[in-house]
């Protein structure tokens, strides 16, 4: 696997920029390697022998898709995480990176995807934090902390009060924020971590004035996100990660989207499952109109939506395109508005409950969040919804409990040291298939799968495929969000692309390919066109934040 | 942590075959885990054995039974207590609530039930007494509508009723006592002090009624869907909620029962004494989450069980009561009690270490 197939990625990549790039500088100068970079967490190989470069005063992109190994590789390079093995080279000489400390002394800053601020202080007090101006030896200097963060949030064309709590400001204003922290520092190697998933066209802009000034300053920027459309504009290299490998290193001028989805996605066809359709069946959930409203912009939109019996239909879309909103929203545990028909009846019960005895039936995004009760053994999680169908006079035979839990477990082939294990014993892949055998024991119609695949090995995801697929052809209604082209390619019959709460697509057959579900998930195209139909006649503007 | 986990511990470690036999640490470990499991156990038999040896009169049954009498009031306390910190959250107006009812009963018994008219009406001890549940149910049940509904911490929201209870108990007789529970035989309500006072069998009647809530709540805890969702709400409530599970229902659920134990506790209370004073149980919500901290329940929640909080109880009430037998003064019992209750904690964090070390060997 590690091995990688389709077009041929050269094992030293300043080759392959020789051979085939359009335009390369040939003086541009590695200022960072990884060499044979590897991470195990447990048994999972998370990062398997890695080698990568970041050219001096270059953009250096890094894609690949969710679990890819991206964020492993950037913790490693910032610090937060030691490497298993191999080395890492900056300026030619070998260097330890064994903590955040490390790497700031080292030049390396990075700004996380998800911020990391104090939202109870201000915005100087925040980009101060932990290494405070001083007057003398004791007392915070807040007239120079003021002055410099003004400067700093002037280069990043920003306005914004210094004493401003950073909790009231909109998130992409908090973003810009973070990224400010980090200039202040001198970096030489500035790593990105999707910065511009909560920022606005305008802020993107912005954003990429200051990435030009950095790379005109000679400062090496490491770029990760998702967004082709966008990376494309400013990058000048680019790596695609894939299932822990690199698998592609090119300057951005020798690749076009098509090369670099077909990159991302591969073609490896021991972990994919190949779904054949079955028969189409009657309606079971239909869905009109469902809104979110959320604090900025509607988190859901006015989406509508069917799912047939024997179908298996995928949501896909980027992190934030509402589509754990919707999955929320249609389980009865966010407010919404819009009509949910299931089997031809309206569901007018709110909460989660009433969604469930109407046949939905939701497995969450997040296991350890919302799906399990850590606290509680292997058989306690399986019964948890229906617990109360299983009493005898008002108490629970013990026998029963078993009997059911036993068999739903045999029938998923959940693997576990017994009924009465700790549930946080079980592999990821396993603890899935307790909260997807607690759902199908509350005799649901339709499945609800939000991305049912996170966070478990090879095996496991084709498993929980084969069970899908399985599960359709019993006469359930699938319906399943994913983040990851080829599952969302194998596995559904049909696919609805969500992005910023709308569905900008639905695609099946010939029309689905991986062009048209990254086209529909992240152009701005669409997405203007989107805000444009639905009527709302404003513009972006540096107040506008998400 | 209890039990059930003692029982169940060597059923679930055996069937995994050590591949060269377990090494002299690894025993030693296990010993180790198992004492710390039971620990509750363990500390309740050395405690009587240190007193034992120390006082000839301490194991006397006569003195068994005083002691056992003592643990009753603060073991029912603290099951409803449990309930509580099961689901994550915390009771501390169950003193106030106990003396509150205390107030309530003693007036009704004492001085009647004034009609709107002006007429008295003298109610049956039965009704009194279900009265008194009741006002438990109806205090506990505000509790858990402010958590729910207005979002209260369950910490503010019961130190307020903390207050509130108090005062109004106060308010109920103006800061007086109602000296005399007795009953009169025209009235019809003779009979209080049967069940703080009386004996069954040679045994008080408090204690059986102790032993009667335990049990309920043992299987309420342990072979009810209702005992399971509390475990669930408190193991974690937002997974409970996409279970399905009305986490609002079983929140309030669980203050109406802590309420109605603590009623209950503060009746007991004033039976024993056969006078209703409006500072009844102060500072008992104290030794209720004490011992449902030292029974091994886990103030996160998801944690604990019933059995557990009564030998907490035991513990704390054998512990306070040796003390004063072998002569240690108040204030050092205080301090004892303390430690007690610390090394408590300290004991489960190690268990929780110990644990986790033999599972990480184990796998």
């Amino acid at each position: 696997m590690s091995e990688p197939t389709g077009h041929a990625a050269p094992s030293s990549p300043a080759q392959s920029w020789a051979r085939s790039s359009g335009g390369p500088s040939v003086d541009d100068e590695v200022v960072l390697r990884a060499i044979d970079v590897t991470k195990a967490y447990g048994g999972v190989q998370a990062l398997k022998s890695v080698t990568f470069e970041a050219f001096r005063g270059r953009v250096n992109v890094v894609v690949g898709e969710n679990g890819a190994g991206k964020s492993t590789l950037m913790k490693i390079l910032s610090g937060a995480e030691q490497p298993s093995s191999g080395s890492i080279v900056l300026d030619g000489q070998p260097v330890a990176i064994d903590s955040p400390r490390d790497a700031s002394g080292l030049g390396i800053g990075i700004i996380h995807q998800e911020l990391s601020l104090f939202p109870n202080m201000s915005i100087a007090e925040n980009l101060f934090a932990g290494r405070e101006l001083r007057r003398g030896r004791r007392f915070v200097d807040h007239a120079a902390q003021r002055a410099r963060t003004a400067e700093v949030l002037g280069r990043l064309g920003q306005d914004l009060d210094p004493d401003g709590m950073v909790g009231d400001l909109p998130i992409g204003k908090q973003q810009l924020v973070e990224i400010a922290r980090v200039l202040l520092e001198d970096v030489r190697i500035l790593i990105m971590d999707e910065p511009t998933s909560a920022l606005s066209n305008h802020e993107v802009d912005v954003l990429f004035g200051v990435m030009q000034d950095l790379r005109r300053d000679d400062v090496t920027i490491i770029y990760i996100s998702h967004k082709l459309d966008e990376f494309r504009r400013i990058g000048d290299y680019v790596t695609v990660l894939r299932d822990g490998s690199v698998v592609a290193h090119e300057h951005m001028s020798g690749t076009d989207t098509g090369w670099i989805v077909r990159q991302m996605v591969g073609r490896d066809p021991d972990s994919l499952f190949a779904r054949t359709p079955g028969v189409i069946g009657d309606v079971l959930l239909d869905v009109s109109g469902i809104t979110v409203q959320g604090p900025v912009r509607p988190l859901v939109e006015d989406v509508s939506l069917q799912v047939h019996a024997g179908e298996v239909v995928g949501i896909y879309g980027l992190m934030g395109a509402g589509r754990t909103e919707l999955f929320e929203a249609l389980m009865g545990n966010r407010p919404s508005t819009g009509e949910v028909t299931v089997r031809g009846k309206l569901v007018t019960g709110d909460g989660v409950r009433a969604r469930q005895l109407a046949g939905l039936a939701l497995v969450p995004e997040d296991r350890q969040r919302d799906g399990l009760v850590q606290t509680m053994s292997v058989g306690d999680n399986v019964l948890l919804s229906t617990i109360g169908k299983l009493t005898r006079r008002g108490l629970l035979p013990q026998g029963l409990e078993r009997t059911v839990a036993g068999d739903k477990v045999r029938e998923l082939s959940i693997k576990i040291p017994g009924l009465t294990a700790p549930v946080t014993s079980l592999s990821g892949g396993n603890q899935q298939k307790v909260v997807l055998a607690r759902a199908l024991l509350t005799e649901p119609v339709v499945l609800l799968l939000d991305e049912p695949t996170r966070g478990i090995d090879v095996g496991a995801k084709s498993q929980i495929a084969e069970i899908m697929s399985a599960l359709a052809a019993e006469g359930y209604g699938v319906l399943f969000v994913s983040s990851e082209l080829a599952e969302v390619m194998s596995l559904a019959d049909r696919v609805l692309v969500m992005a910023r709460g709308h569905v900008t697509a639905e695609l099946a057959g010939a029309a689905l390919t991986e062009e048209a579900l990254v086209t529909a998930s992240a152009s701005d195209r669409v997405l203007a066109a989107v805000t444009a139909a639905s009527d709302e006649p404003h513009q972006p503007t540096p107040e506008d934040s998400a | 942590m209890s039990n059930a986990d003692v029982a169940a511990a060597p059923s679930t470690q055996q069937p995994a075959p050590e591949p060269e036999g377990p090494s002299r640490g690894d025993t030693f470990a296990r010993v180790g885990l198992l004492l710390l499991r039971g620990r509750t156990l363990v500390v309740l038999v050395l405690l009587i054995i240190l007193f034992g040896t120390i006082s000839q009169d301490y194991l006397t049954s006569g003195n068994v039974i005083v002691m056992t009498k003592h643990v009753a009031i603060n073991a029912i306390l603290a099951i409803g207590v449990t309930f509580v910190i099961l689901t994550g959250g915390i009771d501390l107006s169950v003193g106030s609530i106990a003396g509150l009812s205390s107030m309530i009963v003693g007036g009704l018994l004492y001085s009647g039930l004034t009609l709107p008219g002006g007429g008295v009406v003298y109610l049956s001890v039965v009704v009194v007494i279900l009265i008194g549940l009741l006002v438990g149910c109806f205090v506990g049940s505000v509790n858990g509508i402010l958590i729910t509904k207005f979002r209260v911490p369950p910490f503010i929201a019961t130190l307020g009723m903390l207050y509130v209870a108090r005062g109004a108990a106060q308010l109920s007789s103006n800061g007086g006592t109602f000296p005399n529970l007795a009953g009169t035989p025209g009235h019809g309500n003779e009979g209080f002090h049967v069940i703080g006072v009386d004996k069954w069998l040679g045994i008080p009647v408090a204690v059986w009624i102790m032993v009667a809530v335990a049990a309920v709540a043992i299987l309420v805890t342990t072979k009810t869907p209702f005992g399971r969702r509390v475990y669930a709400v408190g193991g974690n409530d937002r997974a409970a909620v996409l279970a399905g599970i009305r986490v609002s229902r079983i929140t309030i659920a669980v203050y109406v029962i802590s309420g109605a134990c603590a009623a209950l506790a503060g009746m007991l209370l004033t039976s024993e004494l056969g006078a209703a004073y409006p500072d009844t149980a102060t500072t008992y919500e104290l030794n209720a989450i004490a011992a449902a901290v030292l029974g091994g329940t886990a103030l996160s929640g998801g944690r604990g069980t019933i059995v557990g909080t009564v030998m907490g109880a035991f513990v704390i009430g054998f512990l306070a009561d040796g003390l004063v037998l072998v002569g240690v003064s108040t204030f050092w019992q205080s301090v004892v009690k303390g430690a007690v209750i610390i090394l408590a904690i300290v004991m489960e964090q190690a268990q929780q270490r110990l644990q986790s070390t033999l599972t990480a060997r184990a796998g």
